[in-house]
Formats: C-alpha cells, structure tokens, sequence
C-alpha cells in the first residue's frame, strides 16, 4: 500500500478498496450495505417524491381544466351540429365528492369530453372506473338509487384528474337552457383560470418544504452511518497492515459513495414502485396517476449528484472524531466538552435572516423565499446542532441512582451523548418544523377559517330548492319529512321581487334590445314566504298570525327599502328569460310590521319582506326557492345520504349542504392537510430509521446481553433500560423542538403578520405521535431484544 | 540434573560438612526427594578424585561428620563452565509411555485406557503440585511451576494422542 | 447459606449440589452432547476438560439453566430444572448461581464497582448497601483500586478479577467458570485462578470450571472430560 503514484490514481484505488469492502465483507458487510441503500433509498424515494409534486398537481389540473363544461364560454347562439347541453349534477355520497354533467345533444356530432368516445344517450351514463366500483360495492344502494342511469361507457384517463376521481356523464332528456342550470357549449375545456397564491400562503408553502425536507436529509445522513462502529474496526485493522490516516478516509468514502449509489438505485426503484401504487392511494381526497408522478429533470440531477456527495461528506466528518489507529479505535477518550457557543451560531443566524422579513405580510418575490427558506432551514438543522450539547450537558447530571435499569440507560447515554442525539436529532427537526408551521397556520387559520354563523345545534343539514313550475312547496316539504332519518324540517320559500317603476323600465328596454341581462340590473327586493314559527324566528317578533308581514331593513341603515302600503312585482323574468312577460303586482298591506334581521340556524339572514303563506301565496312567486333546514337522528349514518337522494328529485345537482360551525378556505386547509400527512410520513420514516440503529446498537451488543441473561437479568429489566436509553434523548429533543418550534413558529408569524395564539393542542398530538413513535419504535426492537438475549450469543467466540 | 556441580556451587559460597551439603541441598533443590547419604558422599569422593575439591580440615572424634569440604580452583572454572553451557533439551523420543500405547494396540488392549489412566495420574500431581504452590514461597511456586509446565506438556501430548489414536492404531497395526 | 431440609427424592442425588443424567442437546444437525452424565457435591471445584467443540460449553450452559437440554435431566438441590420455567430458572441464576466467562462479560459503560455490584441490584439490593459489598468483593479480589473505572480502561486480568468478584457477590452456591483465563498470559491466569479457588473454597460455593488449560484444572478437585458429547469421570472409573 504505497501512497506514491498519481493522486488521481490513488483515489481511484482506494475508493475502489471501499466498494470491495462495502460488497465483499462477507454476510455482515452486505447486511450492513444494503442497511444503508434501504435507508439513502427511502430518504431519495421521498425526495423524488417530492420533486414529482409540482408536475403531478400540474397534469392534474391541467386535465381538470380540459373537462369543464364552462359556462362563461357558453354559447348564446341557437343550437347546432356540435353544441349540447350541459348542467352540473355533482353530489356527495358517504362523504365522497362525487363530480358529474347531465348532457343533452343538439345534434348528431356534439362535441365531446376527454376520455369519451361518444355521450352517453338518454337514461345512459359514462363513468370513472372508481366511480363504477363503488356503484358496484355492497351498500351503495342509495347512490345506485341516486345515480338511476345505466352504465355504458368507463371514462378514459384523460378525461380524470386521477385514478380515484369519482366522476360521470349522464344523458338527460329533459335539460333545457330556460331551466337556468343548463348551458349551451360547442366545446368543452377552459382556458386555465389559476389565480397566484396569496403571499402569506407562499410563505406557508416555502416553510412546509423545508420543514418536510430537512428531516428527510437528516435521515438520509443517518443511514449512512450504519453499521459505522464496525466500520471503523475494520478500518484499524486496514492501519494495522499500513494503511495511513488519509488513505483510510479514501476507503471510508468509497464505501459510503457506493452505499449511497446503491441507495440512489434503491430509492429509483422504490420511487417507480410506489409510483404504481400511487392509482390505488387517495390522500386527502387527491389521487394521481402512475404517469402524473415525474420527477422535475433538474430536481432528479440534484439529488443524484448531492446525496452521494453529501454521503461522502457525512462519512469524512464522523471519521474526524474518532482516531482510528492500527490497534483500534480510539474514540476521544475524554470527550472534548461539547461548547455551547458556536452550536448556537446556526439557529442564531437562522433567526437573523428571517428577522428582517418581520412585518412584511408574507412573501412575493423569490428572493424573499429563499431567504425564508434558508433562515427556516438554518434553524432547524441548527436545532441538531444544539442537541448533542443538550444531552451531553443533562446526561452528565444524572447520577447513577435508581433502579437497574435507569443506571444501564443513563451510563449508556454519559458514555456516548452523541449517539444518542443523532439517534433522535430527525426527530427533533420534524417536530420542531411542524410546529413552526402550526404555529404559523393557526395564526393565518384565524385569517382564513371563519365562522359560518351555522348552527349545527338547530340543523345539520340544509338544501335549497328550486322549486319545479307548478310544484307546491308542501310537496317538497313532505317529501323530507318522509325521509329515513330526518327527525325535523323547517321550510321558508323564498323569492326576489322588484320596485313596479324599475320593472317597467327594464321591460321597455328588453322589448328594444332582447337582451335578458337588462333584469339583471333591477334592484331586487327580496321575498321569504314561512309559517309564524319561522318568521318569529327570523324577525325576533312575538305576535305572528296567520296574515301577518314583516319588512326587514337590510345594510347598515336597516331602514326597509319597502313600506306598508306599497305594491311591487312579483314577476321579475329570469336571466335567462325569452319575453318580458307581464306586471304581477302586489300590495305590502298597511299593517306590515318593521323589524330586524336575525340568523337563522343556517347562518342566514332575511331581509326585505317576510310574509306568512296566507298574505303572500307561494304560487304567485316567479321562481320560488324553498330553503329548508333538516335535524337529523343521531346515529344514523346514511342519513344525509337519504336526505339527498330525497333532494335530487326534485334538482339533480344535489342542493343539499351540510352544516358546519366553521369554514376554511380552499388552499388553506390543503396546505395544513398536506403538512400533516407529510410530517406524518416523515416521522414514519424517522422512525424506521431509529428501529435499524437500536438493533444495531443491540447487535453489537449481542455477547454482553447473552452474559446479562445467563446471570439472571429479567427480559423486563433490559427492556426497560432499552425504553429508558430512547426515552431521555427524546424528552429533550422533543423539549428542543417545543422550543425552537415555537420559536421559528413566532418569527414567521411575525413575517406573515398575523395575530392569533398558540396551537397547544395541535402541538400536544404532534409531540404525542412522535413520542408514539419512539414508544413503537422501542416495542419493535423488543422481539429482536429477546431473540438476541439467547445463549446462542454466548457461543460466538 | 547434576548433583556434582549443585555441591561445586554450594560450596563456592564458604567451606562445609557434608551433612550443611545435603541440607541445604535438600531446602532448596530437593523438592520431591531428599539426597540419600550415601549419594552424597559417593559424590563428594568423585569430586575428590577429580581434584575439584579438597578436604578443608578434619575434626577430632569418630562421627561421620568429621570432614568439612572447600572447592578448588578448578572446581570453580568447572561450576562456571557448566553454568555457562545450555542444556540439551532432551527430546524423549521413546518414552516409556508411548510404549505402552503401541504395546496396547498390538495385543488388541484398549489404548485409549492407557492414556486415560495416565491423564488422571497426571492431573493428580499436577493438582497436589498446585496445592504446594498456594502455601510455599516464591522459590516453592518457581520449581513448582516448573514440573507444572512438564507436567502440561505430557498432558497436552496425552489428549493430542487420545484424539489421533484410530489414526496411530491403523498405522501400527498395519 | 444453610441448605433448605428437602425431602430426598431417590438414592442418586446423595449429598450432592447438582447432578446431570443423560443430557443431550443438538443445534441444528451438529450433536453438542449425546447423553452427558455430571455430578457435583457441595463446595467442589470440578474441572471440565475436553478437546474443543466437545461439547464443554454446551454442558456447562445445560447445567446452568441458560439453555434447555433437548433430553436428559439436571436436578439442583431435587430440583428438576428441566421443568422449570424461563423466570424460575433466571431466578435461580440470580440467585444461586455464578457466573465467569471468558471476555466481553462485563458492561462497558458502567464502573467497575456498579458492574460488580449488578447482580446484587438485580436480586433487589438497594444502591448503596449493594455497593459496599461489591467494595469489599473488589478488595478481595485485590482490585479495589479500579473500583472507579470503566472495564475500557482496564487491564485484561484486572477484568477477570472484577467478573470473579462479581459472580461471587451474592454469595452463590454454584459458580459456572467458562474458560475464565482463556484470554490472559499464564501469570495473569494464575493470579485470576488461585483468587478464584480460593475465594470460592473460603464462601463454600462448588465450582464447575470449563478449561483446556491442564494447569487451570490443576486447580480443581476432581477432572471431568467431555470427548464426543460424552462425560467420563476419569478418577472415578480408575478408583472403580
């Protein structure tokens, strides 16, 4: 082994040393390299993940995009060759969004959706393969009763936005334009209507990559450090036969490169297998095709390039702090105290890059999220930094005393404090990362999660309803009461009516221009028709009688824009409308009572004139709406099922809703809802990678356990020092994600410029699932702990 | 071991009897055995003979103990010359004991049982020699340990041959 | 240390502290004993020689209830082991038992006065009178003065003293020694041995002493050999 030679060369030879060492170590030395690829796999399959994102949601949309059945682009013209008739008919069913269009052709060749060959006919319909499976499924009974069309034709995937989307096509005679639900299109698609993330929510997402990212690279570089306490035995023995100091870190990173370049190849094809299985899997309502998952090509660059180099440098800095000499390693015998300074430089400067963004409301430029991004990084991984100090300083405290097992743990953890933190230090910056997050969402939460107004307590579940020509609302109204599971209905009918001057007006110009978009512009007045109970209800009067009507002032003014004694008309036409028809006038009577609005159990107020059915007939009203409000049974699951297979007898695009106190914006709660499933996952991971190093450490250990139990060592005794010895560093690490959670948590709320308090309950689940996990974790290496505890171990000499 | 020489070095140290010659001869080298007399003095007239000691003075009376002994010149060079040669290491090529073993396999005795008896003959000396050491001083520990070692030795040579002696049998008797 | 009054179970076991009949025990297709015989009486050091891979560790852990012979019996004190479950025969090596080994015995990350002290912690010793004791074992065994350190920063030798000390620190009346100078020079050995017979002759514990060293079982009072998976009592069968 001469140095001598070209440098190049002598690297090549020693790296080419370290990969026969990672595949020619016999059993051990293949377990141990293919330890660490399982370990760089699942860290790049993640990463890869992560850089598919972006073209996965892309593809989607941009087939969402493909399918709509637009109305803005809606033809006025008259009916043609190509043109149909559209009209949403999305519902929901057990909780399952379900998206659908009743179509209608004009003609023999009507334009036609993604993914179909031809509409499907009259009483026919075309659906998704997900679709049609749970059609198919036992217990869907009441969708099959909702959906009464016969399946001709499975949706292709161009025409899905991803293997689990529910979705149909069903052929409706009976859709007409003047039925103001229904639209004539000659094409279907629309031109994508993306609107750009609010600032704050930039910052969200900026934070929320790099919170999921940085615990993934703190994994990765964990793996690659598996099985390094043998490693660095075999790397003395290397000294022993000449070997010199920096030839021996040549051989360490050629092991590491190839370790990490199998990981590359595991990760791939962990990536292209998970990938398959993606069509299977609905994450928070989104599901995506096998094909939506491409790595961005620049991204897949990066990781190949970086994990390796990374791993390299991962390997060169452990060896730093270890002597490995001819007659073994020497690990510092006296551990240079671990200084506290230069370990708080890293989260300090992280601090200090975001601290300038305070007070800006978020982030707009890119700049500005690189910034974000790198402060928020630095303090995390800064976080790692701070760890091992933390540990080696309370370890150092804790005496000898108490039980057995509490001594072995605490004397384990004074021996390598270091170890011990990097054991949890993922965990650590996971947790601390989604608490940051947290704490920023449940300040912009109050922002964009606002109260409805609904009373859940009066109402779980409402619909409106367009109330068909000649239909009483006493129909529909019986119609719920006879529904399985409905225990109470309320009913309010609802009109818009308009002053008799502004009518004639818009009617004179329509009879001019046909244009209908002249009544549009009427000021409206708006109408509700109830029983006394209702109107008491939503005026705050007492005294109702049968007769008896009430004007409410809408606005601020609250002043009523009608009064007792005026007369207005009923007849206001539809936007849709082909004739202005006639006047319908109707005289408020003078003893109309003035009140004030209040909400009712739906979140709704009613303005304008409320009026009992014998004042105001309902038939007299031009496009009646009857509002109802349902109380379900408790403990009838399919009761809002019922309720809307009840509703789409009378609309078939489902106006039922139900009722909740709160309500969170769109791209908010997918961000929280991403968040969570991937710290979710992240800890998962972390926690795999916690179980391989524990049965490491029990591994070598394996001689000295088979000692304990022949002299009598309980299994429990060992088990609990194995619990305490995980325990303790993540008390702390999860102390120090608490803590440095919170804090990056304030500085980005401070950045986003929102106010609100702490998400201690949030934080409490998130603590209790990472505890969750080093609890599973320690369960798991227990059958191996006792499998180990075997005398066998006694006879490997 | 030469008792010839051991007296010449004895006697360096100061004139003696015979009977201080088989005492300290005894206390210090004799561990197992003590010299007969008549050893002693059959060897003491051979070193007489060969000139490497005088008869330093006589006492009056008719004991046996009238002689005292001293070492001459020449009996000096001959104690260094003899200190100054190694020992033969003496290789025991026909010992009585491997004897016995061929002996058994060719009358058809179990040779195995030969061995075995002498193994456990062995490990008694060896366990008494141990006991003496535990309450001798350090020159009892040091001979001790050195019969020890030989002691091991045949033994190791005991076990070697138990495991080999189907091999040994089919050769001898072949 | 006074005997428990048992009643006695049959004329074989005698005055004696543990007595093994017929032991076998297979791992995988590899016999380690085929039907093994043992005896030991109260307070004897009995040897276990035997060339390597005869069986002699396999034997020793038969006996000590580490592991479960695949047929045979091993009676303690009338007990039948063989019938005990895990927890009873783990109490009865915390307890009654002793145990030495060759190296790699002894906790790396606790002092040499908590290692020795262990055993005494396990059997329900509270800290501080456990640690007296195991400093007293520690001056017997003339290691007093590495009390404080870690088995890394000690000498071979000085880590089989430790471990004698600690196998004897409950007082045990059976101490199972496998190879227990295997890894030390012959002055070493010595030293560990002598300390060792002498320690255990002084407490009254019987000794089964697994070596390959003749000299090491110079140190005992009877020789058993293990050739083939098969105990003989070599001065046994010569008295008979």
């Amino acid at each position: 082994m001469s140095t001598s030679g070209n440098p190049a060369r002598v690297w090549a030879r020693d790296l080419a040393f370290g990969v026969r060492f990672a595949v020619g170590g016999g059993r051990e030395g293949w377990a141990r390299t293919l330890l660490t690829a399982v370990g760089v796999g699942l860290g790049v399959a993640m990463l890869l993940l992560a850089a598919s994102v972006p073209a996965a949601f892309q593809s989607r949309s941009v087939r969402e995009d493909q399918r709509v059945a637009s109305y803005s682009d809606a033809t006025h013209a008259g009916p043609g060759p190509h043109t149909l008739l559209a009209r949403d008919a999305a519902t929901t069913f057990r909780g399952n969004g379900i998206t659908g269009e009743l179509v209608r052709p004009d003609g023999p060749s009507p334009a036609l959706p993604p993914g179909l060959s031809r509409l499907p006919g009259t009483g026919e319909m075309a659906v998704s393969p997900a679709l049609h499976a749970l059609l198919d499924a036992p217990g869907s009974a009441l969708l099959r009763e909702r959906l009464p069309y016969r399946t001709v034709a499975t949706i292709g995937a161009a025409g899905l936005s991803g293997p689990r989307d529910l979705y149909y096509y069903a052929g409706d005679p009976q859709l007409t334009t003047l039925n103001d639900n229904a639209a004539r299109i000659d094409h279907f698609g629309a031109s994508s209507s993306e609107q750009p993330l609010d600032p704050v929510l930039i910052l969200l997402v900026v934070v929320a990559v790099v919170v999921l990212l940085v615990p993934v690279g703190v994994f990765i570089g964990a793996a690659v450090r598996f099985g390094g306490e043998r490693r660095d035995r075999r790397l003395a023995a290397l000294r022993l036969v000449g070997a010199d100091r920096r030839m021996v870190c040549r051989i360490a990173a050629g092991e590491a490169a190839f370790g990490s370049l199998l990981g590359l190849a595991v990760g791939a094809a962990l990536f292209l297998g998970v990938r398959q299985l993606a069509s299977d899997v609905t994450l928070y309502g989104l599901s995506f095709f096998p094909s939506d998952l491409r790595p961005e090509t620049a991204l897949t660059v990066l990781i190949a390039v970086a994990v390796p180099l990374s791993a390299i440098a991962v390997t060169l800095l452990a060896l730093r702090g270890v002597a490995i000499e001819p007659l073994g390693v020497v690990r510092n015998a006296a551990p240079r105290r671990r200084r506290l300074l230069w370990r708080l430089a890293m989260p300090l400067a992280g601090a200090a890059l975001l601290y300038p963004k305070a007070g800006r409301g978020g982030v707009s430029d890119t700049v500005g999220e690189i910034q974000v991004g790198a402060g928020a990084a630095l303090l995390l991984v800064g976080l790692t930094a701070l760890l091992p100090w933390l540990v080696e300083a309370t370890v150092r405290r804790l005496g000898g005393a108490g039980s057995v097992p509490w001594q072995l743990a605490c004397r384990r953890l004074q021996l390598t404090p270091g170890s011990a933190a990097r054991m949890v230090s993922g965990i650590t910056v996971a947790v601390a990362g989604a608490i940051a997050v947290m704490t920023l969402m449940s300040g912009v939460g109050t922002q964009y999660t606002r109260p409805t107004g609904q009373n859940t307590a009066q109402a779980q579940m409402a619909a409106y309803i367009d109330l068909p020509k000649g239909t009483d609302p006493g129909a529909v109204v019986s119609a719920f009461r006879g529904t399985p599971g409905v225990t109470g209905v309320r009913s309010a009918t609802t009109a818009v009516a308009a002053t008799v001057p502004a009518l004639a007006r818009a009617r004179a110009v329509f009879a001019r221009k046909h244009d209908p978009d002249v009544f549009a512009d009427v000021p409206q007045i708006s109408l509700t028709v109830a029983g006394c109970p209702q109107l008491e209800a939503y005026t705050g009067e007492h005294g109702c009688r049968p007769g008896s009507v009430y004007l409410i002032g809408e606005g601020d003014s609250g002043q009523p824009v009608v009064r007792p004694g005026e007369t207005i008309d009923l007849a206001v036409p539809d936007p849709a409308a082909t004739s202005a028809g006639s006047a319908r006038p109707w005289t408020v009577p003078a003893t109309a009572r003035t009140g004030t609005a209040h909400v009712d159990a739906t979140g709704a107020q009613h303005t304008g004139v409320l009026a009992t059915p014998q004042a105001l007939s309902t038939a007299a009203l031009a496009d009646p709406q009857v509002q109802i409000s349902l109380t379900l049974a408790p403990g009838v699951a399919d009761a809002p099922d019922q309720v809307r297979n009840t509703a789409v007898r009378f609309d078939p695009s489902d106006p039922t809703v139900m009722l909740s106190a709160t309500d969170t914006s769109g791209p908010f709660s997918g961000i929280r809802r991403a968040v969570l499933a991937g710290a979710t996952v992240v800890l998962a991971l972390i926690g795999a990678s916690l179980l391989v190093s524990t049965l490491e450490q029990l591994r070598d250990r394996r001689r000295l356990l088979a000692v304990l139990v022949a002299f009598g060592t309980r299994r429990g005794t060992l088990g609990a020092s194995v619990l305490w010895q995980t325990a303790v560093p993540v008390v702390l690490g999860l102390a120090l994600a608490v803590a440095g959670g919170l804090s990056l948590g304030a500085l980005l709320r401070a950045i986003s410029h929102t106010p609100g308090g702490y998400d201690w309950s949030g934080i409490g689940t998130l603590t209790g699932i990472a505890a969750g996990v080093v609890l599973v974790v320690t369960l798991a290496s227990l059958p191996p702990l006792w499998r180990m505890m075997r005398p066998e171990g006694l006879r490997t000499e | 071991m030469s008792i010839g020489h051991t007296f010449l070095g004895l006697l360096e140290s100061g004139p003696r009897h015979g009977y201080d010659l088989k005492r300290n001869f005894d206390e210090r080298f004799g561990q197992d055995r003590p010299l007969a007399y008549g050893q002693v003095y059959a060897t003491l007239a051979r070193l007489l003979k060969n000139g490497l000691v005088r008869v330093d003075g006589t006492e009056p009376g008719d004991g046996p103990e009238r002689k005292r002994y001293a070492i001459t010149d020449a009996g000096v060079t001959d104690v260094g010359r003899w200190l100054d040669q190694p020992e033969k290491p003496e290789p025991y090529l026909h010992s009585t004991l491997y004897t016995k073993v061929v002996l058994a396999l060719l009358t058809g005795r179990p040779a195995v049982g030969v061995l075995d008896t002498q193994r456990a003959e062995h490990l008694r000396l060896m366990r008494e020699l141990t006991r003496r050491k535990a309450t001798g001083d350090l020159a009892d520990q040091l001979v001790c340990d050195h019969a020890l070692f030989h002691l091991e030795a045949d033994l190791r040579w005991l076990e070697l041959t138990a495991a080999r002696i189907d091999e040994l049998a089919s050769e001898v008797t072949r | 240390m006074t005997p428990v009054p048992v009643p006695d179970p049959g004329p074989d076991t005698g005055d004696l502290l543990m007595v093994a009949t017929g032991l076998r025990k297979t791992y995988g297709a590899t016999p380690a004993l085929e039907s093994a015989d043992f005896s030991i009486r109260p307070g004897e050091v009995v040897a276990v020689m035997g060339p390597s891979g005869s069986g002699k560790s396999t034997l020793l852990h038969c006996l000590a209830g580490i592991v479960q012979p695949d047929g045979g019996q091993v009676r303690y004190r009338h007990q039948e082991m063989s019938a005990m479950p895990d927890a009873e025969r783990s109490a009865l090596r915390r307890g009654e038992f002793g145990f030495v080994f060759q190296f790699g015995q002894l906790v790396p990350e606790l002092t040499c006065l908590e290692n020795v002290a262990l055993p005494l912690r396990l059997n329900g010793v509270r800290r501080r009178p456990a640690q007296e004791r195991a400093a007293q074992w520690l001056a017997r065994l003339e290691v007093d003065t590495v009390a404080g350190k870690r088995p890394g920063e000690i000498s071979g030798g000085q880590g089989q003293r430790v471990a004698v000390a600690r196998a004897l620190v409950t007082g045990p009346r059976l101490v199972f020694a496998d190879e227990p100078t295997g890894a030390l020079d012959s002055l070493n050995g010595e030293r560990v041995m002598r300390l060792l017979a002498a320690a255990a002759k002084d407490s009254g514990a019987a000794v089964v002493l697994v070596t390959h060293e003749p000299r090491v079982a110079a140190y005992s009072d009877r020789e058993v050999v293990v050739r083939d998976g098969r105990c003989r009592d070599l001065e046994q069968e010569h008295a008979a």
